[in-house]
């Protein structure tokens, strides 16, 4: 069997295949990260065709367009942006370029090969809703991609594209190069406005649910995925009924994937929204050309190392948010890390509890304290200490930090039935859940892979007890 | 000298003029001071809480939050093997008992030469290049044992080397800065100073931003 589509030297990870190409067009350009390159393949066309515009014209056609959020939850760009309180004024852009979600990587090779399409996206939608002060944060791991978007950037200014009165028009905008300094957490957007601040990047309390009505400075933000600001030149410049052509009614236009793991070629694509199916991209030809030799799909993670796990059962489901949710998970960041039949599946989810409890801010206790009980509970599973007894309290810690059913996928093997997401939680953001999601998808969906691994005790058995599962008694002061 | 010196001093006021609130600078700052120090220094910190008019624990406390400060000395290349589930599926975890073998020390020290540190990292977005890992927050690709091997020798050989190495000491990020000509320049405002939208909104107010 021959792999279709070619992978790209200079794009590591990168494979073009011959599928519609919005944001990845430039990916086989020699020197496409540089202003020459970008202006040779069209660059600056999209700020140009909204600049003949008025702002809210241009607010119109990307609301039109439908762009939904890249970064995890999906939100339309356009109604994001029309939360901002209409009468408060100075309103920022702060760019989420903190891209870490586990399996998840696009932002990154957007970042490092197309920085002028990030910035004239930033240039669009700072236009369409009137700031002149935008953000660009760029995770602190990713030097390639701060040295590129700084070069991008002096170019753009030099040239007369960002700065004042861009392209001889009354349309002034700063676009401020920022970094971060490792924490997963940033990635929320609150408590990426609160690092940009300067301060401990910890989530908000909520509400307000959006920062478009106080962010940063306690001002109207918009905080929008790098991936998501990328779509923008492209639909300035081809108008919201070409983009809304591509893909379904509910998924417009294309979406980066990355897919990893056990597969025979791991690569990141722009497939086709809403239509292209989670076959397609483990199996398919174009795409990663199925399994490694002589293996079979055991499990993957659909949307990011937060989602819940899917079975080959659902491998036939579109990239649509509409039908992946009630099958148990979330598309998330784009991210598909693939299982054969070697894995050890209690391994592979500490890695990710461990990712999760490793990356807990602190703030909210369920997560601080439960995350980091998970990790240890699942470790010493994994090392081969763990008893009946540590399973029914990884499903209580669980609980606590998600209350209620959580979400899982349906089995044929184990004659489960979907339980749709989202879940109930008792943290303000989603590191938390997402420390809970392997445990809950591996112990639902491979019970035996955990009962094989511990020893049986009986509840009056000293050790099945350890210490925090006792149930204390209060005593003293407001006791009753 | 641990506080910045003059020329970083100059670049961190131009970095300051670019925030509406000088803590915002803060982050990019205390990498000014890894950047010239290595890590980052208490005089340093010190100097940051004089520049942005902040108190040196408001410094600290944000500076302690984030991994990639570190408050002691590390070796001239921070070795991070990313260990999260695309590589942990691939051989992440024999990767690190190899890195710490061939290093000689466990994961979180430092090699006697005071030229690696090793660190267990989590996801660094090159998952389907695994098992991967960040020299000085560099990649490496699908590394095997023999390409840890290689890369170690390299590395040692560079610091050897004067001038320019391929990866600068631990500390440095871009090598390129962002520059903004002050003719270009829109400036920041204070936020409570903007009053109404800027100009080229069409809108009935007649107030104007920068």
């Amino acid at each position: 069997m021959t792999l279709g589509g070619k992978e790209i030297e200079r794009a590591a990870g990168f494979v073009a295949n011959d599928t519609p190409k919005i944001v990845t067009s430039r990916f086989d350009v020699e020197d496409s990260h540089t202003l020459v390159g970008y202006l040779a393949t069209g660059g600056y066309e999209g700020i140009r065709a909204a600049l003949k515009k008025k702002p809210e014209e241009v607010h119109a056609q990307i609301t039109e367009a439908t762009v939904l959020g890249r970064g995890g939850a999906g939100f339309p760009a356009g109604v994001k942006w029309g939360f901002m309180p209409k009468d408060v004024w100075p309103r920022y852009l702060v760019v989420n370029g903190d891209e870490s979600e586990p399996g998840t990587y696009k932002d990154r090779l957007l970042m490092e090969l197309d920085p002028h399409q990030l910035i004239e996206g930033c240039l669009i939608a700072s236009y369409a809703v009137g700031l002149s002060r935008c953000f660009l944060y760029v995770r602190g791991e990713m030097a390639v991609a701060q040295e590129r978007i700084a070069a991008a950037l002096n170019d753009a200014y030099e040239a007369g594209y960002v700065g004042r009165n861009i392209l001889g028009t009354d349309f002034s905008l700063d676009i401020v190069l920022h970094w971060g300094a490792g924490a997963y957490v940033v990635g929320e957007e609150t408590a990426l406005i609160e690092s940009l601040e300067g301060n401990r990047g910890m989530p908000r309390l909520k509400p307000p649910y959006f920062p478009a009505a106080i962010g940063l400075y306690g001002k109207p933000t918009i905080v929008n995925n790098v991936e998501t600001l990328a779509n923008l030149p492209w639909i300035a410049t081809n108008g919201a009924e070409a983009y809304r052509a591509i893909g379904t009614e509910t998924s417009p236009g294309t979406r980066m994937v990355a897919v990893s793991g056990h597969v025979k070629r791991p690569g990141v694509y722009e497939i086709i929204n809403g239509t292209t199916t989670f076959r397609d991209l483990i199996f398919g030809d174009d795409y990663c050309g199925g399994m490694r030799e002589g293996r079979t799909l055991k499990a993957f993670v659909p949307g990011g190392g937060s989602a819940p796990w899917f079975l080959p059962d659902q491998l036939d489901l579109p990239f649509e948010a509409s039908q992946v949710g009630p099958a148990g998970s979330m598309l998330g960041s784009g991210a598909i890390m693939v299982m054969d039949d070697t894995t050890d599946i209690p391994k592979a989810a500490h890695s990710l509890t461990r990712f999760y409890a490793h990356e807990s801010c602190g703030k909210c206790v369920p997560c601080r304290e439960g995350g980091t009980w998970l990790e240890r509970i699942l470790g010493r599973i994994v090392d081969g200490h763990g008893t009946t007894r540590d399973l029914e309290m990884l499903l209580e810690v669980g609980e606590t930090i998600c209350p209620g059913e959580f979400p899982h996928a349906a089995s044929e093997r184990l004659g489960l039935e979907a339980k749709p997401f989202p879940y109930g939680m008792t943290t303000i953001c989603f590191v938390g859940p997402s420390a809970f999601a392997p445990v809950h998808s591996a112990l639902t969906l491979f019970p035996e892979e955990f009962r094989d691994r511990v020893r049986e005790v009986s509840d009056d058995d000293p050790v099945a007890s350890p210490v925090g599962a006792v149930p204390v008694e209060l005593k003293g002061i407001g006791a009753s | 000298m641990t506080r910045l010196h003059a020329a970083n001093e100059l670049l961190a006021k131009e970095v300051i003029a670019r925030y509406p609130v000088k803590k915002s600078a803060l982050i990019p700052l205390l990498h000014l001071v890894q950047e010239q120090n290595g890590y980052v220094t208490n005089e340093g910190m010190s100097h940051l809480a004089e520049l942005l008019d902040i108190t040196s624990a408001e410094v600290l406390g944000t500076c302690s939050f984030y991994e990639m400060f570190k408050l002691e000395p590390v070796g001239r290349y921070v070795i991070n093997v990313c260990g999260t589930m695309s590589c942990q599926l691939l051989g992440a975890d024999e990767l690190i008992h190899h890195a710490e073998e061939r290093l000689g020390i466990k994961v979180g020290a430092t090699t006697d030469d005071g030229l690696f540190t090793l660190e267990r990292a989590e996801c660094q977005a090159a998952c389907t290049e695994a098992p991967c890992l960040q020299v000085n927050y560099r990649h490496e690709f699908r590394v095997t044992h023999d390409n840890f091997d290689s890369l170690v020798d390299r590395l040692t050989a560079d610091s050897k080397k004067n001038g320019s190495a391929a990866i600068p000491p631990h500390g440095t990020l871009s090598q390129t800065r962002q520059q903004i000509p002050a003719g270009r320049a829109v400036g920041a405002v204070a936020p409570d100073e903007v009053n109404g939208p800027p100009v080229w909104l069409p809108i009935d107010e007649p107030e104007e931003t920068s």
